[in-house]
C-alpha cells in the first residue's frame, strides 16, 4: 500500500501526514509540478495555504499538474483524501460537492474537535464504528462547510456525510454540522479536521487519526484481495 | 469584476462591519457586503465570463459581475 502526499507551495501539513501515512503503509510525497503519481495507491491532499491562499483557498492549487493527474486518477476509482487545505481544494476542482468558507466566527481557530461518525463502511471510515467519536484536533479560519439546500439533501439522502462535528463543537458554523463529506462515488473525502496530527499519544493524547489512514489501507488491500 | 457572496449565505465580514458601523456614528446602515474587485486588462472582453466562472469566483457561493470601463478602441 502507497500513499502519494501532494506538496504544494505553501504547504505546511505534508510532513505529517507522510508520516501517518507512513505508520499504515509506504508514504511519499509528490511535488505539484510533477504529473507522475508514482504508482500512488491513495492521494492525499494535505493542509495548508497553497499558493498563499490567494483569492479563494485551493482556487489555484486546483490548475496545478500534479492536481490535474489526481483528477484523472480520481475519475478511475483511485482513492483521494483531503484534509483541511487539501479539503478547499477538492471542493475548488469539483471533486467534492459544497465550498469553504470563512468561519462563522471571523477568527482562526484551532482547537481538538470530538466528531461523530455517521458512516462506518466506507473507504475512509471502515476502521471506525458509525456513531463512534473521533477526538482530532482542527485550526483554520476558511471550515465552515456550504452547500446548497438541494444538494444538501441529496448528499444526506446518499449517506455522503461521513463525520459530523459532535452536539456544541461546530465551532466554524458548517451546515448541518458537516465536518467531512466524500463524492458520490465514494472515493474521494475531504475534512476539516486534521487526522494527521492525532496519530501518537505522547504528543495530542489521541490516535483516533489513524483510523482514516487505516481505512484506506484496508479499502486499498481489500480491492486487491 | 465585482464578485460578492450570495444572498442567503452568512457573510461573517459584512455582518462585522454592519456592527462596527454604528460604533463610529453611522446610523441607519443595513445589509453590509463584502466582496472583491478584480482589475484588469484584456483584449477579448468574451473571456471575461469564462475567466469568472473557472477562478474569479466561485459561482457555487459567489455572484459576479462583469463590468467594461473601455471598449479598448
Amino acid at each position: 500500500m502507497r500513499f502519494g502526499v501532494l506538496q504544494f507551495p505553501g504547504s505546511c501539513d505534508d510532513l505529517d501526514a507522510l508520516a501517518a501515512a507512513r505508520r499504515v503503509g509506504d508514504a511519499q510525497l509528490l511535488w505539484h509540478r510533477e504529473r507522475d503519481l508514482r504508482g500512488a495507491d491513495a492521494i492525499v491532499v494535505p493542509g495548508g495555504f497553497s499558493y498563499g491562499d490567494y483569492l479563494r483557498a485551493g482556487a489555484i492549487a486546483r490548475f496545478s499538474p500534479a492536481m490535474e493527474s489526481v483528477i484523472a486518477f480520481a475519475a478511475e476509482g483511485g482513492l483521494v483524501l483531503g484534509i483541511c487545505n487539501g479539503f478547499q481544494v477538492l471542493c475548488e476542482a469539483r471533486l467534492l460537492p459544497g465550498a469553504l468558507l470563512g468561519n462563522a466566527n471571523l477568527r482562526f481557530t484551532f482547537r481538538q474537535v470530538e466528531l461523530e461518525v455517521v458512516q462506518g463502511e466506507t473507504a475512509f471510515t471502515g476502521a471506525c464504528d458509525a456513531g463512534a467519536r473521533l477526538s482530532i484536533p482542527a485550526k483554520h479560519a476558511w471550515g465552515r462547510y456550504y452547500a446548497p439546500a438541494q444538494a444538501l439533501a441529496a448528499m444526506e439522502q446518499a449517506g455522503q456525510v461521513l463525520l459530523r462535528y459532535a452536539p456544541g463543537e461546530n465551532f466554524n458554523g458548517s451546515v448541518n454540522d458537516i465536518a467531512g463529506v466524500r463524492n458520490e462515488a465514494g472515493n474521494v473525502f475531504g475534512l476539516m479536521p486534521h487526522p494527521e496530527h492525532a496519530v501518537e499519544e505522547l504528543i495530542g493524547g489521541s490516535t483516533d487519526g489513524l483510523k482514516i489512514f487505516e481505512s484506506m489501507r484496508l479499502a486499498v488491500e481489500g480491492a486487491r484481495a | 469584476m465585482l464578485i460578492r457572496p450570495k444572498s442567503g449565505i452568512l457573510d461573517p465580514q459584512g455582518v462585522a462591519v454592519e456592527r462596527a458601523l454604528p460604533a463610529l456614528g453611522f446610523a441607519g446602515v443595513s445589509a453590509v457586503h463584502v466582496g472583491r474587485l478584480v482589475e484588469l486588462d484584456v483584449e477579448d472582453p468574451q473571456q471575461l465570463q469564462p475567466m469568472c466562472e473557472k477562478l474569479l469566483a466561485n459561482p457555487l457561493v459567489e455572484d459576479y459581475e462583469v463590468q467594461l470601463l473601455d471598449d479598448g478602441a
